[in-house]
């Protein structure tokens, strides 16, 4: 359905920059994938919380279920504000895929075998999302507001893959 | 210079004012006239403002979180450890001279220092 749109509007506009629009996700979806990995990080967090006994991992895990949510509440308050409906689309369905699997998996595990797998993929996921808001979703976010607030969320998660490397080197040098 | 009292009466008559007046018993005795003052640091964007120079043992520095995120301001030396919830204040007295290093707690990135004389 969005490529016959893409095809649709590349054919009624007829530019090179039609197509290149066809590529890049539009603020409906940069909000939804922000606004998704967001929630797949609390989700992780939540599971840490249920399983772990270690301080040093519960007390990231609520840091992360405060600060993705804070980040959230504010998402869901501008894209109210801007009238924009966040829309599904397939970064967030493979971004939601990998962190079910990656749940499913970490059920099976207890105890340091747990936090160390949580707090590892805690560094790679934060990564990967900064990578992501970097190269894409921040340049190509169009509204101000929404720009604004995906460059504190990336200077924020960055600071959780530099705290969850903390995590995972306590963790190691046990 | 010879007679600094008459000087400050004279000052004092000149100014006709209240302030003149502090001034000139500022001049008396420096040391025992420190009023401990309180000075502001603000949070924003997950980012300390630099501290402002002049602050003394005995004074207060004052933190304002501008962010939505719960902060800390956490001394290295542990000399104090204050919460700074989501748009909320938050204040330390300074007990001890030196370069106070301080964090964010959850935010390791956020970095600070104080420059207290005694």
């Amino acid at each position: 359905m969005r490529r016959m749109i893409a095809i649709a509007a590349a054919m009624l506009l007829g530019s090179a920059s039609a197509a290149a629009a066809a590529g890049a996700p539009n603020d409906a979806q940069i909000a939804h994938i922000a606004y998704t990995a967001g929630q797949l990080d609390i989700a992780a967090a939540n599971q840490a919380l249920q399983k772990s006994h270690n301080k040093a991992v519960r007390d990231f895990a609520e840091e992360m279920v405060r600060d993705h949510t804070a980040v959230n509440k504010e998402a869901l308050a501008l894209v109210t504000k801007l009238h924009v409906t966040p829309e599904d689309n397939a970064t967030s369905q493979a971004l939601t895929t990998a962190a079910v699997q990656h749940r499913n998996d970490y059920a099976k595990l207890s105890g340091h075998a747990f936090d160390l797998a949580y707090a590892q993929n805690e560094v790679a996921y934060h990564h990967s999302v900064n990578g992501a808001l970097e190269s894409t979703l921040i340049p190509d976010a169009q509204n101000a507001e929404l720009k604004s607030l995906l460059q504190t969320g990336l200077k924020l998660f960055r600071m959780h893959e530099e705290h969850a490397e903390a995590v995972v080197k306590a963790l190691k040098s046990r | 210079m010879r007679h600094p009292f008459p000087m400050a009466l004279a000052a004092l008559a000149a100014a006709g004012s209240l302030a003149a007046a502090h001034a000139a018993t500022h001049h008396a005795a420096p040391a025992a006239t420190h009023a401990p003052k309180t000075w502001t640091i603000t949070i924003t964007s997950l980012a300390f403002t630099p501290a402002p120079s002049g602050m003394r043992v005995g004074d207060t520095v004052q933190w304002v979180n501008n962010d939505i995120f719960l902060h800390s301001a956490t001394a290295a030396d542990h000399s104090f450890d204050v919460a700074l919830p989501p748009h909320k204040t938050g204040s330390a007295k300074l007990t001890h001279a030196g370069t106070i290093a301080y964090v964010c707690r959850y935010h390791p990135g956020m970095k600070g220092q104080l420059v207290v004389a005694p």
